[in-house]
Formats: C-alpha cells, sequence, structure tokens
C-alpha cells in the first residue's frame, strides 16, 4: 500500500489526472474549481505538459477537442455556467468521437446561481451536455480519495469508449481535505497510439480526419447508430455503484456524490433506532446503475432519492425500479445542504409507506410533519 | 534540353486529395485552396501538416486535402488549432476561415490566439459576405453593401462598420506575420503564394502567429457573373482592405 496524505478534492483530482498521463489542461477561471487548475499550473509544467489558460470556456473545451484529435489524454474543469458553454465543444467531441476529461465542480444555479455545492447540473450531465444525439461518461466522487480514483477511470473508459468523460463533483468534495492514497504514475509515452488521431499522416498512411459532420442524412444515422450500439454496451458492462447494507433493506435510498455521505450519517441514526435502511450511491450517472436497483428491488419495500437538487436523478431511479414500488424524493436546492436528521425523517415516511417529494420545507420536517 | 513529349506542366498538387470541390462556378476558394496545398507540397509539410476547416463554405474542405485534417465548430479552428500545436508541437498547423467564421462568432478565438503569438497559420478568405447559408451580412461587408440580411444596403448606423482585420491584428504583439492578398489576377495568385508560404516558414521556424487574409468572391451571393464579381472585387473590395503586409517581424532583416 502507498502512503496515505491529506489533500484537497480538487487537488488530488488533478494529480491523479497527471498520474494517470494527462499532460494538457485547458481552461478558464470559475469558482469553485480553482485549486485544480492552480494545481496544474504548478505542477504541469514540471511534468513536461501544457497547462493554457484560455480566452473563455468556449475556447478551453475546443482546445480540448484539439488536443484530443492529435491523440493525447487532455483535460478542462469548470463549474456549471462554464459548463454550460462548453457544451458546444462537448457536442461536437461527442460527434467526432474524442475522449477527453471535463470536471464539473457543480455550483447551485441555474444562472449565475451560488457557488455552494450542488447537484443541479444532474440532468445537463446525463440528458444533454450539448446538442445532439449522444451521451458522455459521468462519474460521481463522494470522497477525496474517488476524485482520485476516478480520474483515472474517466480517461480510460474514454479511451476505451472514444467519449468524453466527465467526474461531477461539488465543491464540497473540491475543497475538503481527506487522506488519499495516489495512484501510480502512468509515462504518457506507455499509452496505446490511437490510430485515428491526426499527428500528420508522415507519408506512411492516408490521411486521418476528425469530423461530426455528415451531411447525408443515411451516413449520419448510420453513425449516431454505431455511437448507440457503443452506448448499449457501456450501460450492460460498465455501471458501478457502491452497495451499502442494502441486503436487509426495506427502505433503500439512492444518494450520490455529497448527498451520499449525508444520507450515510441518516442511515446510522436510523439503524440505531432499529430501521432497516440501506444505501445504493451510484458511481456511474451514465450509464445509470440500473442493474443495481432493480437487484434491491426483489428485498425494498421502497425507495428514496435524495438529492442537492429539486429532484432529478429520482427520474432515473423511478425508470430503474421494478414491480411498482414507490420512490420518493427528499433535496434541498441552491446550495443548501440537508442535515442527516431532515434525511431521517425522510426515510421513516418512505418506511411509513407514504409517497411524497418533498422540498426543504425544512422547519416542518424538523418539527416531524 | 530532353526532348519530352508531352512534358507535364501543371497539375494537381499533392497537397489536394482526388475529391472535386464542391464551390460555386467563379468563386475564388478553389484557387485559395490550391495555393495553401500547393505551399505545403513545395515545403514538403504534407505529412507534419494538419489543416482545420471551419464552418462555411470550406465546411467539407477536410476531403480536398491529402494531409490530416479536423472540421471545428463555428469560429472555434484558433482553439483547436492551439489544442493541436501545443499538443505536438512539430506538427505544422493551419486554419483556413471565412469572414463570419473568423472575424464574427470566432472574434475572440482569432485575437486570443494572435496574441498569445499561437505558432500557427489562420488562411483568411474575406469575401465580405456568408456565402454558405446563402448570402448574409458579414462583419466585412462593406457600408452600403446589399445582402439578404441588409436588404437596403449595409447601414453602418444600423449595423455597424466592416472590421479590417490585418490591421486590427497587426497591433498585438504575438503576429509575426499579417499580410492581406487577392487571388484575382495570375500576378495577385503569385504573390498570394508567395506570402501564404512565407507564413508556414515562419511557423516552422516558430515566430508565431501568421495570417494570410486573402479576398475573394462570391458571385453566387454577390448576385454578380464570376467576370463582374472580379471586377466589383477590385473596384469596392481592395479600396476598402488595402492589400499589402501590415505586419513582418522579419521586415527589417
Amino acid at each position: 500500500m502507498g502512503e496515505k496524505i491529506l489533500m484537497k478534492g480538487n487537488e488530488a483530482l488533478a494529480e491523479a489526472a497527471i498520474r494517470a498521463g494527462c499532460r494538457h489542461f485547458f481552461g478558464y477561471p470559475i469558482t469553485p474549481q480553482s485549486e485544480l487548475a492552480a494545481y496544474m499550473a504548478k505542477y504541469l509544467p514540471k511534468a513536461g505538459g501544457v497547462y493554457l489558460q484560455a480566452e473563455s470556456e468556449v475556447a478551453a473545451i475546443n482546445m480540448v477537442y484539439g488536443a484530443s484529435a492529435a491523440g493525447v489524454r487532455v483535460m478542462t474543469s469548470s463549474s456549471s455556467p462554464g459548463i454550460s458553454l462548453k457544451g458546444e465543444g462537448i457536442s461536437y467531441m461527442i460527434g467526432a468521437d474524442l475522449p477527453g476529461l471535463i470536471v464539473n465542480i457543480n455550483r447551485g444555479g441555474p444562472g449565475l446561481g451560488s457557488i455552494q455545492p450542488s447537484q443541479a447540473d444532474y440532468w445537463m450531465a446525463t440528458r444533454a451536455t450539448g446538442h445532439g444525439d449522444g451521451q458522455i461518461i459521468v462519474l460521481a466522487p463522494s470522497t477525496v480519495q474517488e476524485m482520485a480514483d476516478y480520474a483515472r477511470l474517466a480517461f480510460e473508459l474514454g479511451d476505451r469508449y472514444r467519449m468524453p468523460a466527465m467526474i461531477l463533483a461539488d465543491g464540497l468534495l473540491g475543497q475538503m481535505m481527506e487522506p488519499v492514497e495516489l495512484p501510480e504514475p502512468i509515462d504518457p509515452k506507455s499509452l496505446p497510439a490511437k490510430d485515428w488521431a491526426v499527428t500528420g499522416t508522415q507519408g506512411k498512411r492516408k490521411n486521418n480526419k476528425v469530423n461530426s459532420l455528415r451531411l447525408a442524412a443515411q451516413d449520419l444515422e448510420d453513425a449516431v447508430l454505431e455511437r448507440y450500439a457503443r452506448y448499449q454496451t457501456i450501460k450492460e458492462t460498465e455501471q458501478l455503484a457502491q452497495l451499502e447494507l442494502v441486503d436487509d433493506a426495506e427502505v433503500v435510498v439512492v444518494a450520490y456524490g455529497a448527498a451520499s455521505r449525508i444520507v450515510r450519517s441518516a442511515i446510522m441514526l436510523a439503524r440505531e433506532e432499529g430501521i432497516k435502511v440501506g444505501m445504493i450511491r451510484p458511481i456511474t450517472l451514465w450509464p445509470f446503475p440500473t442493474q443495481a436497483i432493480q437487484a434491491a428491488c426483489k428485498t425494498a419495500k421502497a425507495f428514496l432519492t435524495v438529492e442537492l437538487n429539486t429532484g432529478q436523478m429520482v427520474d432515473d431511479v423511478r425508470l430503474a425500479v421494478t414491480q411498482g414500488l414507490p420512490v420518493s424524493f427528499f433535496g434541498h436546492s441552491g446550495g443548501v445542504v440537508p442535515t442527516p436528521t431532515e434525511v431521517l425523517v425522510a426515510i421513516k415516511k418512505a418506511l411509513a409507506g407514504e409517497l411524497f417529494h418533498i422540498l426543504p420545507f425544512r422547519s416542518k420536517l424538523e418539527a416531524g410533519d | 534540353m530532353t526532348a519530352e513529349k508531352n512534358p507535364i506542366l501543371f497539375g494537381r498538387t499533392a497537397g489536394l486529395s482526388e475529391k472535386v470541390n464542391n464551390f460555386c462556378p467563379g468563386c475564388l476558394h478553389g484557387i485559395a485552396q490550391r495555393l495553401v496545398a500547393e505551399s505545403i507540397d513545395r515545403l514538403g509539410l504534407i505529412g507534419q501538416t494538419v489543416g482545420i476547416t471551419p464552418v462555411g463554405c470550406a465546411v467539407i474542405a477536410y476531403e480536398f486535402y491529402s494531409c490530416d485534417m479536423v472540421q471545428a465548430a463555428h469560429g472555434r479552428a484558433p482553439a483547436v488549432a492551439t489544442g493541436l500545436k501545443r499538443a505536438r508541437p512539430e506538427n505544422t498547423i493551419f486554419t483556413y476561415q471565412g469572414d463570419g467564421d473568423l472575424a464574427s462568432i470566432g472574434m475572440a478565438e482569432t485575437i486570443h490566439a494572435a496574441t498569445r503569438g499561437e505558432n500557427i497559420t489562420v488562411i483568411f478568405i474575406n469575401n465580405a459576405i456568408y456565402g454558405m447559408t446563402g448570402g448574409q451580412l458579414a462583419p466585412t461587408s462593406l457600408p452600403g453593401q446589399i445582402t439578404q440580411t441588409s436588404p437596403y444596403g449595409r447601414d453602418v448606423k444600423v449595423a455597424g462598420n466592416p472590421i479590417r482585420v490585418c490591421e486590427l491584428l497587426s497591433s498585438l504583439d504575438g503576429v509575426a506575420l499579417a499580410q492581406r492578398v487577392t487571388v484575382n489576377s495570375p500576378s495577385n495568385v503569385r504573390k498570394a503564394g508567395k506570402a501564404i508560404r512565407k507564413a508556414f516558414e515562419y511557423q516552422n521556424e516558430g515566430l508565431g502567429f501568421t495570417i494570410v487574409e486573402i479576398l475573394t468572391t462570391c458571385p453566387t451571393n454577390w448576385g454578380l457573373a464570376p467576370n463582374k464579381a472580379l471586377g466589383w472585387l477590385e473596384d469596392n473590395l481592395i479600396p476598402y482592405y488595402p492589400l499589402g503586409v501590415y505586419k513582418d517581424i522579419k521586415a527589417g532583416e
């Protein structure tokens, strides 16, 4: 085992990306991802890499597009309003089958919103990061260790399936410090060559073209369907979720990222009272871990989704559950973080057979209404 | 002198693919594109060059070159070029962009790549109109110019004034070469080819951002026969956008 060191989530992710062979970072300043870009600015040049502050989020993602087309591991990081701007470039990356890591340290929205922890970008990440008929891989860490671990996983999945991958975290995970064991570094030169990359023909092969344009409708449908087949493979083989105390659970809470940490505390409180409750923590938000949800349907009586938004992932939980089991929701939005006590109240309601969609009536919940 | 029966005096440059281009009759894109392809061939750069096509009439030009090619989002070619060049500095990178792409939606990318001294070559096709979408007002459309979206002529009080790109960029320290040429006559074609080769040479010497602006015609959307369009370019475009070298950091040498 390697040595554990204390790091901020944003910095652990940055260091892990460098250790995953990433030597190119293009970004634009925004809170609360600043530590990530600052770390890259400091350490990428020392690793023989390039940190470049772009003139805009739009330019940054298009620099990622260019570097990815050249065949290198490349990334950008931003936060919600910045990810909106990157949507164009992400769509082009999907259309041109280019990998690349996009980090979203999610903040409250819409608009300029707040800079507090939020999961309000779940829909944007999993449904439509940009225009068109396509997907990206979305990973949701819940600890500083996972910020590091998933950085490498995102690069590996992106390269394997030739598509962008996103790490969807928030300011809580980005700025908190926890012990982390960093992965062993990979030499970028040891990574497999990408035969589709535009590296110059060197007079040795036919020219490569990186392109998302398919003017003929049938050509475009063929390209979209080829990608769709890839998505089906990913859905079948790459779902990841962490299960906690699910085996005997009558109520299964589904929560990812920072919300899952609060839910864990609530579950401990509930178990002390003898309530059989467990948690499914989706690690891959796309592909959504429907297999884990469906497996839990065999024993669970009810599901409760807890999110830092007004109810987004709950759609996917409802699509995944079988046998008509009730799926309730509890959440806070705007950067307000729920307390474990609030979640406990919601768990008890779900256990009592209620079907609900509760938004922050904090005072009522604490009163036990 | 060896007597050859059918000597080939002029043919397809190795920089171009076999694909027949899609430009309208009389459009000067074909000449500009050939000059770029010929330049990378003459300089022996085909194998190390990556070209970037814009959104606009040259959008499918990735089919027309024999080097590696990338298609970019509208206006983003200089950012895409930056990513390519930073990832593989040993490669020669060019963008090929129209006036709407470069000077309107992509102006931020253009100016910042220029001021960074990004070591890339930008070929800027200025025909004072949007071609692909059917002839709308461009950032470089002339005052009074009638287009689909300025049917009464460009009123600068409403639509603002045109942008002179070479003049604008020449004030930036990162620019190594900014030159405006045209391809409306054999001698101007030769001068344009020379400028393009110089831009590639500067890039390979690592001197910084190079831009060659080429004034061209758009007979289709100008509503003029090709020969009349050449005359309109001579009478209207060149006076507003004077040909010449606006910046050349080696000029004093």
